[in-house]
């Protein structure tokens, strides 16, 4: 097993008393993120999202590093001028962007892959709650088929925008999806990407209790049971070809059984596990194939 | 001091890159910058200069183009970028942003009709989206202006007590394609001109949030406080100017420039080149013995007030000529500016060069004769009606 971190960073990223809802996966991955910077300077770059939102009201700060808060379409290019002052002044401070769904998938689209193109030296982590949680969850390319959404009130009809083949398609350094209920994997992935020179992209499954309609305490359970079905998989892409499957699902039926059926953003659409099973299987045939790897690698336990 | 043979585009981008140079001993210069028509040779020139510690990135989009002023800006950088017309539309929300979060960043406009339909030439109207948005606009009427002002406007946005992105307007192909001769002083001269940047909210070491969510109250005093700076805007500039005069050998441009005003009793007012047709004009009727005047606006926001009435006060009839149109009320200049002239005086909105139209002595001639035959002030007028 990994190493458990030895340089926890002495100072919360994300401080107590932050506005987030309980059991909100952007906060799970701003603890991770303290636990994986060390000694690095951060500086944050939050667009319009509940992140701008947790901060809480000025003079007081949550975030216990540096952080502007951009317009919503353009964290990435606001990271590129943060970062470019950086290289230019030979500091080794680390520029990372904090955007939910939509500033990533879609009105930060093309701001996103611009700077992935030019290779900015920022990290871009995107805690997808699928659910566009800062206004009142609508649909956006992020919301996953069957999801009802408050303008989509029979669920949504089309499949989410695969973003990390997306990101692939840049050829950036690093690119991974994160499962917070796998810790160690996130742990790691975080350290990777936060030293990592280039530019660095991290897709994180982020539970969302208020828009997912599901118990607070439950997040992390359905992160598990969402990797175990095989609906959100959990690999790392190197340069853009280079695939690494860090956790083998059992692709076990009850586990997208229980995940569809413990948030009921599902249950409108009527939507079942075995309307999905087509889909994931064939997502895992691209997968094993770009990963080279015919064979499980290793059963999540 | 050189004398370079330069269009306003080019002066543009060789005064930001003499500043970009001239912090290359503090935290440097960022811009981003994409291309539009007609400000595109001003980026271009601007990425072919080779600067000491500074980056200028191509980025996809106006948006991002101030997004990573912004970011320099908020890393203690030296910025600038150039745009124009629909480019500049794009921009507006980070403008705001760059405005609120009081970032200096400087933009050179040259300014174009926005589209569609499309039309390349010059108008106001994409400057003018910004009036009230916190930023300092200037227009200018000469290559020499856009140079000058643009070297002043690294010092009045850097300065504390002005702390703000500052616009400077040229009229598309008029200007900013048109080569003249212009003044260039040495990198040594614009170095002493110009301090190190310093932008105290910068992000730094001791954690603090930029642009976050403020209650009512708060936005409130920011708004004020905004207001103020801009409001000391004039003074500033006074200050500015005369250290200008004294390390470069001449006088920049004032805020208002009046020509042959003092006891005018019609008055030609304008900004931008329309402003040096009407000096022409102002001659030739002078000549016939007519008392005209001209006051050109070049600063427009803060409008200095005080200025443009102590211009307008004696005066009987005053022609706003606007190369603009606030939809559904008139000229932008004459609807900010009508309520400064002395009571009874005849205050005339003319629309002059919409959408790129020539302006020419002729035109304007006409305009001081239709002015003459009112008693009362009418609705605006098109140039070509009158």
């Amino acid at each position: 097993m990994d190493t458990p971190c030895s340089t926890v960073r002495s100072d919360a990223i994300f401080r107590q008393g932050n506005t987030n809802c309980g059991g909100c996966g952007m906060s799970l991955t701003l603890q991770m993120l303290r636990r994986a910077v060390g000694d690095h300077p951060v500086q944050l770059v939050v667009p319009a999202c509940c992140g701008a939102v947790a901060g809480g009201t000025f003079p007081q700060s949550v975030f216990g590093v540096p952080t502007i808060m951009s317009t919503f379409a353009s964290a990435p290019a606001v990271a590129s001028g943060l970062a470019s002052v950086a290289a230019l002044n030979g500091d080794k401070t680390r520029i990372i962007v904090l955007a939910g769904d939509g500033g990533t998938f879609d009105i930060g689209f093309a701001t996103l892959s611009a700077a992935a193109e030019r290779n900015e030296d920022i990290l871009f982590i995107c805690y997808d709650n699928e659910i566009y949680g800062n206004t009142g969850g609508q649909r956006s390319s992020a919301t996953p088929q069957g999801a009802v959404t408050s303008n989509t009130l029979d669920g949504k009809p089309e499949q989410k925008k695969d973003m990390l083949a997306v990101m692939a398609a840049h050829r950036i350094p690093y690119a991974a999806s994160v499962s917070l209920a796998h810790l160690e994997d996130t742990k790691r992935k975080l350290s990777y990407a936060v030293a990592k020179e280039g530019f660095r992209f991290l897709h994180v499954l982020s539970p969302c209790p208020t828009g997912w309609k599901s118990e607070p305490a439950l997040g992390l359970e359905l992160v598990r049971l969402a990797v175990r079905s095989g609906l959100w998989p959990v690999y790392e892409i190197f340069d853009g070809k280079r695939y690494v499957v860090n956790i083998e699902p059992d692709f076990s039926e009850e586990a997208l059984d229980l995940y569809l059926t413990l948030q009921r953003r599902f249950q409108k659409s009527g939507l079942k596990a075995s309307d999905l099973k087509p889909a994931i299987e064939k997502n895992w045939q691209v997968l094993r194939a770009l990963s080279g790897r015919i064979v499980p690698a290793q059963r999540e336990r | 001091m050189t004398r370079q043979l330069l269009s306003a585009n080019h002066a543009a981008a060789l005064a930001a890159t003499l500043a970009a140079r001239a912090n290359r001993k503090d935290k440097g210069f960022v811009s981003g910058v994409y291309p539009i028509t007609p400000s595109t040779e001003c980026m271009e020139y601007l990425c072919n200069q080779k600067i000491e510690k500074g980056r200028v990135v191509r980025v996809e989009s106006e948006h991002s183009a101030m997004g990573v002023c912004i970011g320099g800006a908020a890393g203690g950088a030296r910025t600038f970028t150039a745009t124009s017309s629909n480019g500049l539309a794009y921009m507006v929300e980070n403008c705001i942003a760059a405005a609120n979060l009081r970032l200096p960043v400087v933009m050179a406009v040259a300014n174009r009709t926005l589209g569609p339909p499309w039309n390349i030439w010059a108008d106001q109207g994409d400057a003018l989206l910004l009036r009230d948005a916190g930023i300092v606009q200037f227009f200018c009427a000469s290559n020499q202006e856009v140079f000058d002002t643009v070297l002043t406007a690294f010092r009045l946005a850097e300065d504390k007590r002005v702390m703000m992105p500052v616009m400077v307007c040229m009229e598309g192909f008029i200007l900013s394609h048109t080569t003249a001769e212009i003044d260039v002083p040495e990198q040594g001269q614009v170095d002493d001109f110009l301090p190190p940047t310093d932008v105290p909210h910068r992000l730094a070491d001791v954690p603090h949030t930029l642009g976050q969510v403020e209650v009512p109250h708060q936005t409130e005093c920011h708004r004020f406080q905004h207001h103020t700076a801009m409001l000391g805007v004039p003074e500033v500039c006074l200050g500015i100017q005369r250290e200008f005069g004294t390390l470069f050998g001449h006088h920049p441009a004032d805020p208002v420039v009046a020509y042959r005003a003092e006891d005018a009793e019609t008055l030609i007012v304008s900004m931008g080149t329309i402003g040096i047709t009407a000096e022409r004009v102002v001659d030739a009727l002078r000549e016939k013995g007519q008392r005209v005047g001209a006051l050109r606006v070049r600063l427009f926001r803060p409008l200095p007030q005080d200025l443009i009435r102590a211009a307008f006060a004696g005066t009987k009839r005053i022609a706003v000529l606007d190369r603009n149109i606030g939809l559904g009320l008139g000229g932008v200049l004459w609807s900010d500016t009508r309520a400064l002239a002395d009571p009874g005086a005849v205050v005339q909105n003319y629309l002059t060069g919409l959408g790129g139209g020539d302006v020419r002595p002729e035109h304007i001639e006409k305009i001081v004769a239709d002015i003459a035959s009112r008693k009362i002030s009418g609705a605006p007028a098109l140039m070509e009606a009158v």
